[in-house]
């Protein structure tokens, strides 16, 4: 265990927090020679949305692989409302409520909104789709999420990106996670797309029983709808705070400092 | 046709329409013609059905005293078209879910040569040698299926390999030799085809019923639901929990079916157990026919009906051209330049359709 500063690292296994749906404690992971995260703490309230920012490769990747069970920790653990949960596959965080959406990976092209929202979970009559009955689910359900697209009968295929990002979202909810991990969601999309997307997110913070967090490069777009910033930086958590109570002025500063660091090292070396 | 065609429930989703209740609003009586056509139009099996619809005209009404028969019609109907038709099925789902079959008219080869022995060395009741010549298929398919997904080997590679074993094991069996098709096999045989009425309307009818079946296992199931998702996004797919492997294998036995079927349909039809028939060219015809009837060679989508519309083309072609009388040698330019401009009118079409859509 490497040691914190103790100014900036927030330490999420200190004093009790009941209301924390989440919780990572203590872990590491390392990849051969290259440790990816070092002793990482975060803890994430129910109906919050938590920001988790920071550069390429500062281990925000990692870490929500480790938080969605795609891999384990090296060290630490991880507590769903509670209780320790070793993730063993993405099926298992799943069945506890934690899913992960990536944008454009979810999602078969070449089928429709609904047969999409209900992949490997149909409605069958018999052998037999049961089309007419998924088809008045998804409607509903997309209503209801406000989520705007012509047609459930259309292919996910003629949807634009914001649409297609914002039903991967609803299928998640749909299928009942509860902590909600969005990896850039915002990634090459216009602004009235990314408004759809930040709209979608505020009205799940409003519902109150989903807990997102938003994995984001560019934070400016997203430190509106957020409720708490945690920057990711080689491997740390380095900066915890209620976006209430930081700006993206401060943000920019902390990344400009890391940028400069790494440019004096780079110029001490040469 | 045009009624199984439209029924394509999926499909008729009316982008930027009437707000999600647009299936099966093409069936309706007393729709508008411009309506209709609009539906029709967005069908991809649309082109291929103008393309097979004008054909049949033109050879009928150019040469109505000969194309215009019931010996015509069986020689394109059940001869040329039902075989192309029936491994198109399998070749149709194997395409859809990213996967190819090379070995497909092998497994044709051996698996009448699988039941004559049965029958002939072996002693086995006629029915039962059929069971086991249908069976070669289903295992050659598995075999595939082992080869591809367990083992990793991309598919064309596979089945370039598997289709060599099976047909030197045809070959090395028979010392290359025909023979003539069991005679006391014929009492089963006449279910699967034989010349002579009703029974040389055999092939046709399980080229329709097998095709009626299995577009409903592929518009209707998990099955075809699955089948779609393994080839239009593999990752997804897996994320949502879905075995694809077995997607996979099942598609690669489906298609091992298919070859064995025509194989023996062959060996019935001809009275010949003949270790030279089949090879490349059905399976060609048959990835053919479905390319033409709108599948993506990159998997991901395609359709059933319009592989059976695209055998009819395949098969109104050869037919007519010999109705005709173009002699064999200056036939594959014409053929060639028909399939070429069938599939370039195809992609032209689907182009234009993407664009009238786009959101």
């Amino acid at each position: 265990m490497t040691a914190q500063d103790p100014g900036t690292q927030f330490s999420a296994a200190d004093g009790p927090a009941p209301d924390d749906v989440l919780r990572v404690e203590h872990v590491s992971k390392r990849f051969g020679a290259v440790t990816a995260l070092r002793d990482i703490n975060l803890h994430l309230r129910r109906g919050e949305v938590l920001a988790l920012l920071g550069d390429n490769g500062a281990g925000k990747s990692t870490l929500m692989k480790i938080i969605c069970g795609f891999q384990p920790p090296d060290t630490g653990r991880i507590l769903v409302n509670g209780q320790d949960v070793a993730l063993k596959s993405v099926e298992h965080a799943r069945s506890l409520g934690i899913d992960i959406v990536y944008q454009d990976l979810a999602l078969v092209p070449g089928l429709s909104v609904y047969h999409n929202m209900f992949l490997n979970r149909e409605k069958v009559r018999g052998p037999l789709l049961n089309n007419r009955e998924m088809r008045r689910i998804a409607r509903e359900h997309l209503d209801e999420m406000g989520v705007n697209i012509p047609s459930v009968t259309v292919n996910v295929a003629q949807l634009s990106g914001g649409q297609r990002q914002a039903i991967a979202v609803a299928r998640a909810v749909f299928e009942n996670a509860k902590i909600l991990l969005l990896d850039e969601p915002l990634a090459a999309m216009g602004v009235k797309e990314g408004a759809m997307i930040l709209e979608l997110v505020q009205d799940l913070k409003r519902r109150g029983d989903v807990s997102v967090i938003i994995i984001a490069h560019n934070y400016g777009q997203v430190f509106e709808i957020c409720d708490r910033v945690n920057l990711v930086q080689q491997g740390e958590i380095t900066f915890d705070k209620p976006s209430s109570e930081t700006s993206v002025e401060e943000l920019t500063d902390l990344v400009v400092k890391e940028y400069r660091q790494a440019l004096e090292e780079r110029q001490r070396s040469a | 046709m045009s009624d199984t065609v439209k029924s394509g429930g999926k499909f008729l989703g009316r982008p930027g329409g009437d707000g999600g209740g647009g299936n099966g609003n093409g069936n309706g009586g007393g729709q508008l013609v411009a309506r209709g056509l609009g539906v029709f139009a967005r069908q991809r099996e649309a082109t291929v059905l103008v393309v097979t619809v004008a054909l049949l005209l033109y050879f009928g009404l150019t040469h109505a005293s000969t194309f215009i028969t019931q010996t015509n019609a069986v020689d394109l109907l059940s001869e040329i078209m039902a075989p192309i038709a029936i491994i198109a099925i399998g070749e149709v789902l194997l395409l859809i879910c990213g996967e190819m079959d090379l070995s497909v008219g092998f497994i044709y080869t051996l698996a009448p040569i699988v039941t004559l022995f049965a029958i002939n060395d072996y002693h086995v009741p006629a029915l039962l040698a059929v069971i086991l010549g249908l069976l070669t298929g289903v295992v050659a398919g598995w075999v595939n299926g082992f080869i591809t997904v367990t083992l990793g080997v991309p598919s064309f590679i596979t089945t370039i390999g598997t289709g060599f074993i099976l047909g030197g094991i045809a070959l090395t069996v028979t010392h290359a030799e025909p023979s003539p098709s069991p005679p006391i096999a014929v009492g089963v045989g006449k279910w699967l085809g034989v010349p002579g009425n009703p029974w040389q309307w055999a092939p046709f009818v399980w080229a329709v019923v097998l095709v009626a079946i299995f577009h409903v296992v592929l518009t209707r199931t998990r099955w075809g639901l699955y089948t779609i998702s393994a080839g239009g996004n593999l990752l997804g797919a897996r994320e949502a929990g879905i075995n694809v492997g077995r997607i996979k294998y099942g598609n690669f036995m489906i298609t091992g079916f298919m070859g064995a079927l025509v194989g023996l349909q062959t060996a019935f039809y001809t009275n010949t157990v003949d270790p030279l028939a089949g090879g490349y060219t059905p399976m060609f015809y048959a990835v053919i026919a479905a390319v033409i009837g709108g599948t993506a060679m990159l998997g991901g989508s395609g359709t059933i009906v319009g592989a059976f519309l695209g055998a009819i083309v395949l098969a109104s072609l050869t037919d007519g051209f010999d109705i005709i009388g173009v002699s064999a040698n200056p036939l594959g330019i014409i053929f060639g330049g028909a399939i070429l401009v069938a599939m370039i009118a195809n992609v032209q079409l689907a182009r234009l359709r993407g664009a009238g859509r786009a959101i």
